[in-house]
């Protein structure tokens, strides 16, 4: 199992797609970080103006806790896609190229290789989450510097310095775990295509779809919503209130593995079953 | 000496919705030989062969390997087996001689990177070993899908199709390269094709199968006997010619003619015979043709696929 595990991760990191998720992180945690040193004030100025009446606000508002909030919120729109661009290719990507016919002649069985190959796209996304995360957080504080995070998501929630770290750690965390859900859609939907093109996109399609049925049709999806994963996508946000809703928390948590192990399950049981015609 | 079946496949059928892909088909492999699986394109070679490595699931019958049934003893089976099928498709990304090793690797091949060398070497590949497969031509990297059949040291290797897209260079050193593996590594080797003399110059024993179904099966110079042919005469007065040969021996030989061919069933002693025949009653030859039955049956069925 470890030889096989390695030979996928030697595939997935000698593809230059793979790449594509970590510059695009470099890139908008870059130009984002860039924009609030020069722009920041203004837009958090604008952001609280109707607070500043009311409060007085000491000390900078803009610092690495608060950028790496503010990076975690637009990034996380764009993670599925980049999971999705790995993990939607891992078993589309073999019957496009035609190598499942040198792969599946081997004497490991199919269920082996269908863990190696999820692990190894596992890795994939937990190494592009570690990097997103490390990477926006040091850059931000080497150049904001720490201090408190403001929230603003309904109330204004300040939270110190101190106490901010581990919130971080939590929310990438269950961020990893939806993106596992995430992974395992993509997988499933890459054992039955023969290119990682309808994998990657129909993950994305499938997201959307449900969120914005979800969103639109809300007083007919109200009873049906809190079973569907991508209901989850955002509760990473729960650990930037002041009190964690830990029933939802754990509900997330519970969905999430459902839907993965659901996924999983499909793909292991169609894949052992398939006949190799690419 | 007792021969060992490598092979065998007992009405084996496959069904695709409304479509026989194979149907009942059943024929052995001994240890030792190169065995020709001869048949037109979509004869159902390729689904065959997917089915004794296990990527298709046979609709029924039995395949047994080794002595292994390939359901339930599917790993047994691959240790033993190499194969090369239809396009050789690899990492396109990465250096042969990583290919191999993802490939030896996952064959639980023991000393690996000396069986990578020693079979780029065999291969003619050693030079190249390190370059991206994507900068390769069609026929090093049918050399490269043989390497990697050949790299776990299998009993057997399965090739199909391995002469398609070569030029005849490549096609030449392909042929030396199969027999060269056939006798001195004493692998046991299946080689499919669609063409009749690739089979008949590398092949001991050969199965012809059209539309998924059995034709014939045995030794191949038993099968190509010279001494059944379709002999075709050109001559410029075929109803003269005709005409003379329904008064001899030779008109139950006749088979079929057209306005300046006619065809009889000879054998090959006694093509001189009938040619004499003809040029004595003045009955201009052009040319004579002779085709081997089988051959021709070949022939007929390649056209109609």
């Amino acid at each position: 199992m470890r030889n096989l595990l390695y030979t996928e991760l030697y595939k997935i990191f000698s593809k230059a797609r793979t790449y594509i998720g970590f510059i695009a992180v470099f890139v908008i945690v870059s130009a984002l970080e860039a924009g609030l040193y020069f722009e920041g004030a203004q837009i958090l100025d604008f952001a609280i103006q109707h607070l500043k009446e009311r409060f007085i606000f000491e000390g900078t508002l803009i610092n690495a806790n608060l950028i790496t909030h503010i990076i975690l919120n637009s990034l996380f729109i764009h993670i599925p896609f980049l999971v999705a661009l790995v993990t939607g290719d891992l078993l589309a990507g073999e019957a496009n190229a035609g190598t499942f016919r040198l792969l599946l002649i081997r004497p490991v069985s199919r269920t082996q290789l269908l863990t190696a190959k999820f692990l190894a796209g596992w890795i994939y996304m937990l190494s592009l989450m570690v990097f997103m995360f490390a990477f926006s957080i040091s850059l931000g504080y080497s150049i904001f510097g720490p201090g408190d995070l403001i929230v603003l998501k309904g109330t204004i929630n300040i939270f110190a310095a101190d106490n901010v770290l581990w919130r971080f750690i939590a929310a990438y965390g269950f961020g990893i775990l939806t993106m596992t859900t995430v992974s395992a859609l993509s997988f499933m939907l890459s054992a039955f295509s023969e290119n990682s093109v309808g994998p990657i996109i129909g993950t994305i399609a499938i997201i959307i779809g449900i969120t914005i049925i979800s969103t639109v049709g809300f007083s007919l999806m109200k009873p049906v919503n809190p079973y569907l994963f991508t209901y989850y996508l955002s509760s990473w946000q729960l650990f930037f209130e002041p009190e964690i809703n830990t029933a939802k928390l754990y509900m997330a948590i519970v969905v999430q593995i459902i839907y993965t192990s659901i996924f999983l399950s499909i793909t292991y049981v169609y894949f052992n079953k398939k006949d190799i015609l690419s | 000496m007792k021969i060992k079946k490598f092979v065998e496949l007992n009405q084996v059928t496959k069904r695709y919705d409304n479509l026989t892909a194979v149907d009942k088909l059943s024929f052995s492999v001994d240890e030792g030989d190169i065995f020709g699986f001869l048949g037109p394109n979509g004869s159902g070679k390729s689904t065959t062969i997917r089915m004794m490595l296990s990527l298709v699931r046979p609709t029924s019958g039995v395949i047994s390997m080794f002595g292994y049934d390939i359901r339930t003893h599917r790993q047994q089976v691959l240790s033993n087996i190499g194969a090369l099928i239809e396009r050789p498709d690899f990492y396109d990304y990465l250096p042969a001689k990583k290919n191999l090793e993802i490939f030896g690797t996952l064959s639980h091949t023991p000393n690996l990177n000396y069986r990578i060398d020693e079979t780029l070497e065999l291969v003619g590949l050693k030079d190249r070993a390190k370059s991206k497969v994507k900068t390769y031509s069609q026929g090093m990297k049918q050399r490269l899908g043989i390497a990697q059949a050949l790299l776990h040291q299998p009993k057997m290797i399965i090739l199909d199709e391995p002469a398609n897209g070569l030029d005849p260079q490549g096609l030449k050193e392909m042929r030396e390269l199969i027999k060269t593996i056939n006798k001195d590594k004493k692998i046991t080797i299946l080689l499919s094709s669609h063409i009749l003399s690739e089979i008949e110059e590398m092949a001991n024993r050969m199965v012809i199968i059209n539309k998924g179904a059995s034709v014939a099966e045995g030794r191949v110079n038993d099968l190509l006997n010279e001494n059944k042919m379709h002999v075709t005469f050109e001559t410029g007065a075929i109803a003269k010619a005709i005409a003379h040969l329904q008064q001899t021996k030779w008109k139950n030989h006749l088979i079929n003619h057209n306005s300046n061919t006619l065809t009889m069933n000879l054998q090959k002693e006694e093509i001189p015979e009938v040619t004499g025949l003809l040029i004595q009653k003045q009955i201009p030859v052009f040319a004579i043709k002779p085709v081997r039955s089988l051959e021709n049956y070949f022939l007929k069925i390649t056209r109609n696929a």
